[in-house]
């Protein structure tokens, strides 16, 4: 029992982090109906800035944030400007998985050359630091990148209901005719919000960093998992992107922790083929025509 | 073409060169089969690399436990192993494609993931991390690439002829209809899933031969080589580059980029610059050739002779509508 308990701590903390990444991904679909399979990629690229900063700089990896974060959504901006912009948007969906693919590549080879393929951590002071709490353990890097997650995930949520680019971003969502319609700028607010989602890419990098050893081709698993969520909990769904995310972030932590931690990595796709036969729009998308 | 390039090894016995026209064949037998359920149905899986990976593991563990030392044998098994895969590949097809368009592709994708943990976990049958190597068969050593080629040769007539009758056929028709109009084509009581289905194990199938004889040729069956996210994605440039739906544009695709990756992964290969390289390409097509030479030269063709166009439906100007009602 012990053990599960600390599996579901684990798992939930874990979970806070792909909450975070997943919902970049989540943003991406709703704005423009891009799948981005480069958001992995651009996670471990901000790994390797983190670990950049750390180790020629000195800077604390939280600290970097402050540099990183809007590097990113930048570089969000461009990507969306040169590659996805020019896409048509009859096949946009398709086309775009393929081309993010390949920015994912160009990623992965652009960080293969400069940082060689072996693999890196960032090993701060506070790296293997624990609490003890009631005979559990809580890694505070892992706790403080769970509540970094939150505080992002916080101000996303409030950027997109508060502030006025917020409520253009979830008007293109619903509905980019009618949004174009009453005179928003679909394609500006869609920049903005790949770049949004670009930017959510610096801290769970920053976090990732800190937990586990990456190399350039680490986005893989990434990637393969945050599909998986984003496919779980809807396609576009944030709300749901962050309750499949801790579901899977437990439900890995208390199988590895109970069975095998090699073939835990199968739960994600054990869950989505489950999910497939049951409910094939996520647990929370909508069915739409042409949408599932 | 076929007899030109059957000719090829005895034109050029360089063994660099027919290396080449292995990998040419090879990704050639990729895209066509890609193409029948990517192209023709419009449906894009990400993940058949997986049975390309279920094909080489199917050769490696078979010719490693019962092999006859004289070597042509994991060829006559091949068309076993494709009937195999293919039958295996239904229930997954059907699982997949209970999603559409973009959750169907990421599906797919998660099935490569699946494969490549079963390769890596499943050490009793494949050897896990350590691999599986073959034994060397004993061909002569100056034409050690030609009985690889002739069956990559085969297995490439054999697809482009189902290829060309999948066109002509219901089979083909009905995909067509998929691609275009999926719920309409059911609406009017085509038999959709049936095609689905059927393209999706005939490529499955394909994609497993190729992958046996690959194994078969390199000697050795990694989990990260076997199934490599790089071999699907590089069957789905190749298309999108040839012509996406056409008969010979899978083919042009992998005459024109495959010769040109080999080179690059021979002269970069150590420094990963080649992922850049290839990259690059793939955003070029993407983005200033995104219906692929063939369809793009076809039309080029038509305009100059002023006819107006017969054979496409302007499939893909009918298409706003999805947008409004996916509200």
């Amino acid at each position: 029992m012990h053990l599960v308990v600390q599996a579901v701590i684990l798992g939930l903390l874990t979970g806070g982090v792909y909450a975070l990444m997943a919902s970049g991904l989540t943003l991406a679909f709703g704005v423009m109906r891009v799948i981005n399979v480069a958001q992995g990629a651009l996670i471990i690229l901000s790994a390797y800035l983190t670990y950049t900063l750390f180790v020629h700089a000195g800077l604390d990896p939280f600290v970097a944030l402050l540099v990183i974060t809007p590097g990113m959504f930048v570089l969000g901006m461009l990507l969306q400007f040169v590659f996805i912009r020019p896409l048509r948007s009859e096949d946009r969906e398709e086309l775009s998985l393929l081309v993010t693919w390949a920015i994912a590549l160009g990623i992965e080879g652009v960080l293969s050359v400069v940082f060689k393929t072996t693999y890196r951590s960032v090993n701060t002071g506070y790296t293997n630091a624990t609490w003890d709490v009631g005979g559990y353990t809580i890694t505070q890097v892992r706790f403080y990148g769970f509540l970094l997650s939150v505080a992002i995930l916080g101000l996303l949520f409030l950027a997109l209901t508060r502030t006025r680019i917020g409520r253009a971003i979830r008007a293109v969502v619903q509905n980019p005719v009618s949004a174009r319609l009453l005179g928003i700028e679909t394609e500006r607010v869609a920049a903005v919000g790949f770049g949004l989602s670009a930017a959510t890419a610096s801290a769970a990098g920053a976090v990732y960093a800190m937990v586990y050893p990456f190399n350039p081709n680490s986005h893989y698993d990434l990637i393969s998992l945050l599909l998986t969520i984003i496919v779980l909990g809807g396609l576009g769904s944030l709300g749901g992107a962050i309750l499949a995310a801790l579901f899977m972030g437990v439900a890995e932590a208390v199988l590895a922790a109970t069975i095998s931690p090699t073939w835990a990595k199968l739960t994600f796709f054990v869950a989505l083929l489950t999910l497939l036969l049951i409910r094939p729009q996520g647990l929370f998308g909508v069915k739409a025509r042409g949408a599932i | 073409m076929i007899g030109v390039l059957a000719a090829f090894p005895f034109l050029f016995s360089a063994h660099w060169l027919v290396n080449i026209g292995v990998f040419t064949l090879m990704y050639a037998v990729l895209a066509t089969a890609w193409n029948l359920i990517g192209g023709y149905a419009g449906y894009i899986s990400l993940g058949h690399v997986a049975f390309f990976g279920g094909g080489a593991y199917a050769i490696a563990v078979t010719t490693t436990h019962h092999y006859a030392a004289h070597g042509y044998e994991p060829f006559y098994v091949l068309p076993l192993v494709g009937a195999a895969v293919a039958l295996g590949s239904l229930p997954l097809g059907w699982l997949a494609f209970r999603t559409r368009t973009a959750t169907f592709a990421i599906v797919t994708l998660t099935l490569l993931f699946v494969f490549q943990q079963l390769a890596f976990n499943l050490r009793s049958l494949t050897g896990g991390s350590s691999g599986l190597l073959l034994p060397l068969p004993l061909f002569p050593v100056a034409t050690y690439e030609r009985p690889f080629y002739y069956a990559l040769l085969g297995l490439l007539t054999c697809g482009l002829a189902i290829s060309w009758w999948v066109r002509g056929s219901k089979l083909g028709l009905t995909l067509f209809a998929v691609r275009d109009d999926e719920d309409r084509a059911r609406g009017l009581g085509m038999r959709v899933t049936y095609a689905k289905l059927a393209a999706f194990a005939l490529s499955a199938g394909f994609f497993a031969m190729a992958g046996g004889v690959w194994a078969f040729y390199i000697g050795s069956v990694y989990p990260q080589f076997a199934i490599d996210p790089l071999v699907t994605i590089g069957a789905v440039l190749m298309v999108y580059l040839g012509g996406k739906a056409t008969l010979w544009g899978p083919v042009l695709g992998a005459v024109l980029l495959v010769p040109a990756q080999q080179y690059l992964a021979y002269r970069l290969g150590a420094s990963q610059l080649y992922l850049v390289g290839y990259a690059a390409v793939f955003l070029v097509v993407m983005l200033l050739l995104p219906r692929g030479i063939l369809p793009s030269l076809a039309e080029k063709i038509r305009r100059r002779r002023g006819r107006a166009d017969p054979g496409r439906p302007p499939a893909q100007v009918e298409r706003p509508a999805k947008e409004l009602v996916r509200s």
